[in-house]
């Protein structure tokens, strides 16, 4: 018996009928209006499928799509492709991460093009990490398109059914389309425009950078409610707790594009523990779920996958709706 | 200019080591300019080996020439008679004029003396900084002078990246964000907007490339 198409596995809603771009959970849930909430899954650095399946059972249940790094801080690790599927096979909805660093025009094509007809729905175009930050800092930085040119790229295949090259594609992926942003980079006055620029290349949702400055994302998400920006794409705000007053003074100063305010540090100084890192995110959380215009908060727990269903839990956001035809 | 920097002596040495008859060749372009390769360089290079076969009680013939410019066929020409001596060839050019030298000379081993690093520009006396890749399909009329291909980690077109923080690269504090520094320009050109226009991929077609100027090529014909 032939296998069956893994995209025609619509179920019928009992929602209010939504115009859907790919059809999938996350896509359907954010088109409905419901706050959502994703989380971050590191693939390992080998080759065994165990460790997938075990961060992915600390999440099922507690998020409604997992994001699937791509060899995240450039370090090599399984590929997302890989291992989304694995999460399908699971029953989890996977969002594949795809970096440019790694791959030319040819690649990204192909490699998306297989995503699609394994049952991908969800793809978040980075641009990525330059290499010299990973495990292999010696290795050739592609960076052939930039994210922007990605999205772009995919919306065009979706739309116009033609690959980059204008070569009419047999069978086009209708991915549902997002990038990243963070609001803490500079030029600060150019984020914003910037998120624009993405939104009009195809990304249908943003997940941001992590917010520990909640003031400057309050400030960034009045720009974006402004230009109208909110309403053109779901914005999904990145979170993660602290585990140390050491790791947030890490943060600070060796992650490009990462502010944590000198308050969390020094709370964190007073009182050093997990518990105390988790209940400084869950308050961001609290004064995030009040901003209009944000859409769900995205958690980049990663090496920390068991956070996830205690913060979730925590900040009252249990239980998941169900997903359908999942 | 071609910014180069020299070779260890040891390495040198090491590519050196088993022949008699051994030329430095000194390049008069961009390698003088930043005193790397020129006629001084060569000369002390050449003292340099001469001293160190004396000491290794080797009999080496050591010879120093300095041409004009290395890549270009004419002044190649110029050694003609003297390379019919020479084992080996230490050029002292970039990396354009090295080969310059091999293809003119196919029975003589030519060496690189200096490591050829980037094209770019002498910011203050003694710091060079990178400029220019030569990408074929210059961009920076649209981007405030200044150029993302060559100086931008990442080469974006629609940059800047989310780790571009305090006007400063991701990849090291010592490196200016080109993309800040566009940025700022272009909204003091008044020509901001500009930026919000997305850029399509660029066309990195094929290498090596060569350029024909055809009413050149008609007058060296003549010749
Ligand atoms: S765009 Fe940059 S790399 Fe290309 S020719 Fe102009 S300066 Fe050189
Ligand atoms: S920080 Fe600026 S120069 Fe560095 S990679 Fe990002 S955009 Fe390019």
């Amino acid at each position: 018996m032939p296998r069956k198409n893994p995209h025609s596995l619509e179920t019928p809603t009992l929602e209010a009928p939504v115009n859907l771009t790919a059809g999938s959970h996350f896509e359907r849930l954010l088109k409905q209006g419901k706050f959502v909430v994703t989380a971050e899954l590191g693939p390992p650095k080998g080759a065994e499928r165990a460790v997938v399946e075990k961060k992915a059972h600390l999440l099922k249940g507690y998020v409604d799509a997992v994001n699937i790094t791509d060899c995240q801080t450039s370090v090599v690790r399984m590929s997302s492709i890989a291992s989304a599927q694995i999460l399908l096979e699971m029953g989890i909805e996977p969002i594949v991460q795809m970096t440019c660093r790694d791959r030319n025009r040819i690649a990204l094509q192909a490699d998306l093009l297989g995503a699609w007809a394994l049952g991908m729905k969800n793809v978040l175009c980075l641009t990525g990490d330059h290499p010299k930050f990973g495990d292999h800092p010696g290795a050739k930085p592609v960076f052939d398109l930039d994210s922007i040119q990605l999205l772009q790229m995919l919306k065009t295949m979706r739309e116009e059914k033609k690959m980059l090259s204008g070569t009419p594609l047999e069978g086009a992926p209708s991915f549902f389309l997002g990038a990243a942003e963070n609001p803490f980079a500079d030029p600060f006055p150019f984020r914003a425009r910037r998120l624009a620029k993405k939104i009009t290349a195809g990304a249908e949702f943003i997940q941001t950078q992590i917010v520990y400055n909640v003031d400057k994302f309050v400030q960034w998400m009045e720009e974006v409610r402004q230009k109208g920006l909110h309403k053109k794409a779901f914005i999904l705000a990145g979170v993660a707790p602290l585990k140390s007053a050491g790791m947030a003074k890490y943060m600070k100063k060796n992650v490009p594009g990462m502010e944590v305010p000198d308050a969390i540090i020094s709370r964190l100084e007073k009182k050093n523990s997990k518990a105390e890192g988790i209940e400084i995110c869950l308050g961001i959380v609290e004064k995030l779920r009040q901003i209009e215009g944000l859409s769900g908060i995205h958690i980049m727990a990663v090496e920390w996958e068991e956070v996830v269903a205690q913060l979730v839990e925590k900040a009252g956001l249990l239980p998941r709706p169900a997903s359908v035809g999942g | 200019m071609i910014v180069a920097r020299p070779k260890s002596f040891e390495e040198i040495i090491r590519l050196i080591q088993n022949y008699k008859k051994v030329a430095v060749l000194g390049c008069g372009g961009c390698v003088t300019v930043r005193s790397i390769g020129g006629q001084k360089q060569a000369e002390e290079l050449a003292s340099l080996l001469r001293l160190w076969a004396k000491r290794q009680g080797k009999d080496v013939v050591v010879t120093e020439a300095t041409l004009t410019r290395q890549c270009e066929p004419e002044f190649v020409e110029s050694i003609n008679d003297r390379a019919n001596d020479w084992e080996v060839v230490i050029s002292l050019a970039c990396g354009v004029g090295v080969q310059c030298l091999a293809e003119r000379f196919p029975r003589i081993k030519v060496l690189p003396g200096v490591d050829t690093i980037f094209m770019g520009a002498t910011i203050e006396p003694g710091l060079y900084w990178e400029r220019c890749v030569g990408c074929g399909e210059c961009i920076v009329g649209e981007t405030g002078g200044f150029c993302p291909v060559a100086r931008c980690a990442k080469s974006l077109m629609n940059g800047p990246c989310g780790g571009s923080q305090g006007g400063r690269c991701e990849v090291s504090p010592d490196t200016p964000c080109v993309w800040q520094l566009i940025y700022e320009r272009m909204e003091q050109l008044g020509m901001g907007e500009e930026l919000d226009v997305i850029r399509p991929p660029k066309d990195w077609s094929v290498r090596p490339q060569r350029m024909i100027m055809e009413h050149l090529r008609k007058v060296d014909s003549r010749q």
